[in-house]
């Protein structure tokens, strides 16, 4: 039956969905890297997250992906708040499907989580590669936004491995391929991530590298001749049309994760550079939208490299003498005032109060695995793999993290293999960051990549309207 | 149908589609919002009006053409075919739409979008056979009169169109700029997560409905 009522969960602004009731689930996709001598098929978990529960923190349920070497990595949801959006209405479609790509072998599953089956997942369709490439012309995709209008996808390359990289379009209804996103492309060849500001009609996109430049591991040559993604792109989301190339400097190597501001009046948004060539430091860039339309970024945070033995390190790190931080994931909380910065490389996930968004301060740090570190977990011991990608529970109080980046990538930087952990953090009004000693998810065999909460969470959803 | 029944269904058919957010009152109200500024609220209502009125002036010329064309019995079936089509397929693809705007509009943009959100929803599809019946009435009415010098087009007349027009855009407009008043200044957007009802079920048999009825009102 359809709703009556717009679906529970769709917020009309940032500050409703902050104050709405928090995740019971979560759901975290699992990588299947044949670790223990048979490769098995890649996975959806589901995660009890209700501490009145006999099974908080443990994983009670889960889907088998239909094939082997997907490499699942980063999920969304068919719909969220944005579908209250004024323009394009659809109140009364339900946030109930997970579409769940194969960064590797570019299938999108379609799995139902309504009902009995937000436990028990149930897979409901496989868009094929084919169908991604014949219609859109894209491969590999990545990112999954919930837009007004349907459902975006970013894309890392074409069919056979070079670029470009883009977003295509999901119809939200059947989950039809309805071809690729942009009118005109300009200068962008590079893809990554992308997100956008309703309020202002702009998207905005980064760049990482073509499924060539990245599928069997961090090619050394590229990485210093600087040719790995160093931009920014700004869209029009009307017309589709590139506007404008940011810079952030070619040192500045893996432009990925994109947080814009919540609050739709707002116009600016964090990105994080995985590692500069000039000296390894990571950085986060603030970017900003001008009332002429022109958009501008600097450097508001920098993470230095540790130094560190040789024989500590990796092959891949032993000329440089030093771990680099590795920002690989950040994300900012629906209050657009906090936000957490994960550092895979040195082991470390750090808060920064960002009310002032071109200043931010350092207010918690938490140090956890780590390439040289290998930091513990209370309950667990040292730990290997980092901080990386990273969730913040709508209220912006728990923060989930796992530790595995990519398959080809880990194997470079966690030589000795990444045994796969979920913790989670309390995250204090005091701006403080803090472990929750009873939640700590093993995974054998088995590497946990993006966190997805019931109900949305701080990177789910865009909101149409402003607080008050 | 005869006497004020059309246009009171007129007035009704107008104050429902000023009360449905997805017909315009929402989207000043984010507009306003948007700018904090009341004046952005009130400033998008004319053009969305008038997007809604132009969608409405289509299909009554359509009618009126018609009229012209074709007896009253083929008009009646063909009206009737259209709304019970039509109905089967918003039973069917509820959510159908095309793509529409984004949120920085112009004026122009404005009432394009309103055109074709309330073409897609079937406003003016829906007055069609109200103004099929208002050319019933007026045409016994003239038949009784003996009087044929009204100007008129086929049964029905233009003043009387524009005027059932103006009802059911007056009606539209004058309850979707209460509801985003009082939205804007006191209850809130937070009021849409229980209010913002889904009648696309209901909206549908009432085109089956209309359509049914004006199949056996020749």
């Amino acid at each position: 039956m359809p709703r009556l009522t717009p679906d529970p969960s769709f917020y009309a602004t940032p500050a409703e969905a902050a104050a709405g009731p928090p995740e019971r689930l979560g759901y975290v996709v699992t990588l299947n890297t044949g670790t223990n001598g048979d490769r098995g098929a890649d996975g959806l978990g589901v995660l009890d997250l209700d501490p009145a529960s006999s099974t908080y923190g443990r994983l009670v349920g889960r889907l088998d992906m239909p094939n082997i070497g997907d490499e699942l990595h980063h999920f969304g949801w068919n719909a969220c708040s944005s579908a209250l959006c004024p323009w394009a209405p659809h109140p009364h479609v339900e946030r109930r499907y997970l579409l769940v790509p194969g960064l590797r072998s570019s299938r999108i599953h379609v799995v139902d989580v309504k009902g009995d089956a937000a436990r028990e997942p149930k897979l409901v369709k496989t868009i094929e590669a084919d169908e991604i490439a014949r219609k859109a012309g894209y491969s590999r995709p990545h990112t999954i936004h919930c837009g007004p209008d349907g459902i975006y996808v970013s894309a890392l390359g074409s069919p056979d491995g070079g670029g470009p990289g883009g977003i295509f379009l999901l119809d939200h209804d059947d989950f039809d391929v309805k071809g690729a996103w942009e009118a005109d492309r300009g200068s962008q060849e590079l893809a990554y991530d992308f997100w956008w500001h309703l309020g202002y009609d702009t998207v905005i996109t980064s760049e990482w590298g073509t499924p060539k430049m990245v599928e069997d591991g961090l090619v050394g040559e590229l990485l210093l001749g600087n040719q790995y993604g160093h931009r920014l792109h700004a869209w029009d989301l009307k017309t589709r049309r590139h506007l404008q190339e940011i810079d952030l400097g070619p040192e500045h190597q893996m432009v990925l994760e994109l947080r814009p501001a919540h609050d739709p009046r707002q116009a600016y948004g964090f990105v994080g550079v995985v590692t500069s060539t000039a000296d390894l430091s990571a950085s986060v860039w603030l970017w900003r939208r001008a009332q002429d339309g022109t958009v501008s970024a600097k450097k508001v945070i920098s993470i230095p490299a540790e130094a560190a033995e040789t024989g500590q390190l990796p092959p891949i790190l032993q000329p440089f003498g030093a771990v680099p931080p590795l920002v690989t994931d950040i994300a900012l909380s629906v209050d657009d005032r906090s936000l957490i910065v994960s550092c895979w490389g040195t082991g470390e996930l750090k808060r920064f109060d960002v009310t002032d968004p071109d200043n931010p301060r350092e207010t918690g740090s938490v140090r956890l695995g780590g390439i040289v570190r290998r930091a513990p977990h209370p309950v667990a011991g040292p730990l290997n793999g980092g901080p990386q990608m990273v969730e913040i529970s709508r209220d912006g109080r728990r923060v989930y993290l796992t530790n595995s980046l990519y398959a080809s990538w880990d194997a470079q930087f966690y030589p000795q293999g990444i045994d796969g952990w979920l913790v989670k953090l309390d995250a204090g009004a005091d701006g403080s960051l803090t472990l929750d000693p009873d939640v700590y998810v093993e995974f054998r065999g088995e590497r946990p990549h993006q966190v997805r909460l019931e109900g949305g969470d701080a990177s789910s959803d865009s909101y149409c309207f402003p607080d008050h | 149908m005869h006497g004020v029944g059309p246009w009171v269904l007129m007035a009704l058919l107008g104050a429902y589609h000023g009360i449905n957010p997805g017909m315009g009152w929402l989207f000043a109200v984010s507009l306003g919002l948007q700018d904090r500024s009341r004046r952005s609220v009130f400033r998008a209502l004319p053009p969305i009006a008038l997007g809604h009125e132009l969608g409405i002036v289509l299909v009554a010329a359509l009618v009126i053409g018609l009229e012209v064309l074709v007896d009253s019995g083929p008009l009646h079936l063909g009206a009737a075919i259209a709304l019970i089509g039509f109905g089967i397929f918003r039973f069917l693809k509820p959510h159908a739409h095309f793509r529409w705007t984004t949120m920085r509009v112009t004026r122009p943009e404005l009432t394009l979008w309103s055109f074709l959100m309330s073409s897609a929803h079937g406003a003016g599809l829906m007055v069609a056979p109200v103004l099929i019946g208002l050319s019933g009435s007026s045409s016994a009415a003239a038949a009784q009169d003996h009087d044929l010098h009204e100007m008129k087009v086929g049964s029905l007349s233009i003043p009387e169109t524009a005027l059932a027009i103006t009802i059911h855009v007056a009606a539209m407009l004058l309850v979707a700029g209460t509801v985003a008043v009082l939205v804007y200044d006191k209850l809130g957007v937070r009021i849409l997560r229980k209010a913002w009802l889904n009648v696309e079920l209901l909206w549908a048999g009432a085109f089956v409905f209309a359509g049914l009825l004006t199949l056996f009102s020749v």
